[in-house]
């Protein structure tokens, strides 16, 4: 079983434009990221009663900003430490050579199922769909990763997938969707959040207890000590770590984290940023094999796809110091009114507007083209980053380069209104006599040619009179 | 090319011209606290775990009393506080282990300001299945190991190990982001901090 992909979606605008109208996915939305803002705020102060939040950020910056500067060497350091730990290090340009890896280490098994942790690595080089395709069933094990499995849907945010959907809609899908991939849900099932929870446990247990293979991501991987983090709440994951003969890790390189003291400000900074919490349920550490203890056989994927495009940005580059708290999302004035399907991605919010135009490159299609102009500019995600993350400035960098990458072709109207501009304020004559046509121009624009201009923005309306006419009649306000 | 070649290759690439080095600013510490331990079982508290405090000599008693009557329980190899009619475990499969609902374990390390035990898996506290998948654990801290944050516990603990940091019973955030205690892992979680007589 597996949910759809992001494959076709429209851009931006026209799928912001349908999720506006339900109101029912806006209701989930406010309610669900109001309550995680104010669980993040109340810690952000608890930190500042007795430490600085802010040195915190830039801490945990300059950690994984020193692991990207040097990020070749890093790798380098991985691999020797994690091989010399007993795993198996695999290398992955796209997301076809990682599925590839996966897959035939399964069948390698003669697996025709395995168990996953919550990954968005996993989601977006489409792992499930193509361990499917190779008659390979992979079982989400995260509750709202399952909820999202079961209801054949679309995950809409980094930290909990379903957050569009609630309780009632969630008793739902399990009820009818459960019995199809194992144990069914209880008859007498409620929209207690806890009796979701325990229906979930019931269901995904006899997977666990007979998985052989596991598939996880990582939260950080430590160059110098060879070891990998996955941070949960649910114990899914260490079930999927622990319990299975062979564990596969897919990494994004950029999950680098030199050393193992580097993770101090990280540890602080991801749960408190992402579920609110002063330190999440549960954090698994693995360096390779332990020997008697988890699986025998370890395999971690280091994966590109489009990650050295990203890294080669100026600007850009620091997205890749996201630690994936989506932080972001709950805080953007867009993304809570939108929801995460309009952003086509795997990562939505703020992040996903940059990191998904930085993976593919400005000009790759018109939906990842139209993400940088998903943003009102507000900063409030570079102020809720714990890894200082400057998603405005990188927004603006991006807009150019999409104007940038679309040169050449039929100008835009807006290009042509803009040069227009250009050669009107380019001399005071011209500016005058263009002035006096302001009031006839805007209700030209109004009538006819401005219209995808004012969709998103107000019109002005025209002043009575142009500012050199006022200025004469008056001589500059002495009048 | 190999993919590793090809993929080291781009990262170069993409680095041309950038320093390496890069110095990276000391991460803060948190005001001394004045009572460390008591800081750790507020903390544990709060996330809905149940803490109990006793002396050495209480120790054998209080996790007798913290299991359910009749329950099977599982211990590791090397734990110091014997526990009548539990199974020492003799690397139980999966639904072996399933088979048990309640464990008894040591921990590595405890951190006060996030209310958080370190299991580093060594004697006394055993492989990671065992406290995973019985639905109770009891886990016993001394109080000698509680440190104030997270800064101070790296330190302490061997990166060649496997660890396994726990924070309250297992949870979930995941149902419109209310937590709600209890999915896989144990759902009763209960830690014995123990105190020698000052």
């Amino acid at each position: 079983m597996s949910g759809g992909t992001f494959v076709g979606m429209p851009a931006f605008p026209k799928a912001a434009h349908e999720a506006l109208g339900n109101a029912q996915l806006r209701h989930n939305l406010a309610h669900a990221t109001g309550t995680i803002r104010a669980k993040r705020l109340r810690l952000v102060d608890e930190v500042n009663a007795n430490s600085s939040w802010e040195e915190l950020r830039l801490a945990g910056a300059g950690v994984k900003e020193s692991a990207l500067v040097d990020l070749a060497t890093h790798l380098e350091r991985l691999e020797e430490s994690l091989t010399a730990n007993g795993a198996t290090v695999h290398w992955a340009r796209d997301a076809a050579e990682a599925n590839a890896i996966v897959a035939s280490i399964a069948k390698g098994h003669g697996v025709d199922e395995v168990v996953k942790v919550k990954s968005m690595v996993t989601q977006e080089i489409n792992l499930n769909e193509a361990l499917e395709a190779e008659g390979i069933a992979a079982w989400e094990t995260d509750l709202a990763e399952l909820i999202v499995q079961l209801g054949e849907d679309l995950p809409s945010h980094i930290l909990v997938p379903a957050i569009h959907r609630n309780r009632s809609e969630i008793r739902e899908i399990f009820l009818a969707k459960m019995a199809g991939a194992g144990r069914p849900a209880p008859e007498d099932l409620t929209d207690e959040p806890a009796v979701l929870a325990a229906a979930a446990r019931a269901h995904l247990r006899e997977k666990f207890l007979r998985a052989k293979v596991g598939i996880s991501g990582a939260n950080f991987a430590v160059a110098d000590t060879g070891t990998l983090v996955v941070v949960e709440s649910e114990g899914n994951g260490r079930m999927c770590l622990t319990l299975p003969e062979v564990l596969i890790s897919v990494v994004g390189i950029e999950k680098v984290v030199p050393t193992w003291e580097g993770l101090d400000p990280l540890l602080r900074l991801l749960p408190r940023s992402s579920t609110g919490e002063r330190m999440n349920p549960y954090t698994s550490t693995w360096s390779g094999i332990t020997p008697g203890d988890g699986p025998q056989e370890v395999h971690v994927v280091l994966l590109d796809n489009g990650r050295t495009n990203a890294l080669a940005d100026e600007v850009g580059r620091q997205a890749l110091r996201c630690i994936r708290c989506s932080a972001c999302l709950n805080v953007c004035p867009v993304y809570e009114r939108t929801g995460g399907h309009a952003y086509g991605s795997v990562y939505p919010g703020p992040i996903g507007a940059i990191l998904n135009p930085l993976l593919k490159g400005p000009g790759a299609d018109e939906q990842t083209d139209s993400l940088p102009y998903a943003s009102s500019l507000c900063g409030a995600c570079f102020e809720a980053c714990p890894v200082r993350i400057d998603i405005p400035s990188v927004l603006v960098d991006l807009r150019a380069q999409v104007v940038d990458a679309h040169r050449g072709g039929v100008p835009k109207l807006e290009a042509v209104a803009f040069k227009a501009s250009a050669v009107a304020l380019s001399d005071a004559r011209k500016l005058a006599f263009g002035e006096r046509f302001t009031r006839l121009g805007l209700r030209v624009a109004r009538r006819f040619g401005a219209s995808k201009w004012t969709s998103s923005r107000d019109l002005p309306p025209a002043p009575p009179e142009s500012f050199r006419a006022w200025w004469k009649r008056t001589d500059g306000g002495r009048r | 090319m190999s993919a590793r070649d090809d993929i080291l290759r781009r990262v170069r690439a993409a680095l041309d011209g950038v320093e390496p080095g890069y110095a990276v600013p000391a991460a803060p510490r948190i005001a001394p606290l004045d009572d460390v331990v008591g800081h750790f079982v507020e903390r544990v508290e709060d996330y809905k775990a149940v803490v109990q405090r006793c002396s050495p000599a209480d120790l054998a008693d209080r996790v007798t009393a913290a299991l359910p009557d009749g329950a099977r329980v599982v211990v590791p190899a090397g734990l110091s506080v014997a526990v009548p009619g539990a199974d020492e475990d003799a690397g139980f499969g999966a639904h072996e282990l399933d088979g048990y609902d309640a464990v008894v374990t040591e921990a590595r390390v405890g951190i006060a300001e996030t209310g958080t035990i370190i299991l580093d898996h060594g004697p006394g506290q055993g492989r990671r299945a065992i406290s995973l998948v019985p639905d109770l654990h009891v886990c016993i801290v001394r109080a000698d190991q509680v440190v104030p944050d997270v800064p101070d516990a790296l330190p302490l603990l061997d990166p060649a190990r496997a660890h396994t940091w726990i924070s309250g019973p297992s949870a979930t955030s995941d149902i419109e982001l209310n937590r709600v205690e209890g999915v896989h892992g144990p759902r009763t979680l209960v830690v014995i901090v123990v105190e020698a007589a000052p």
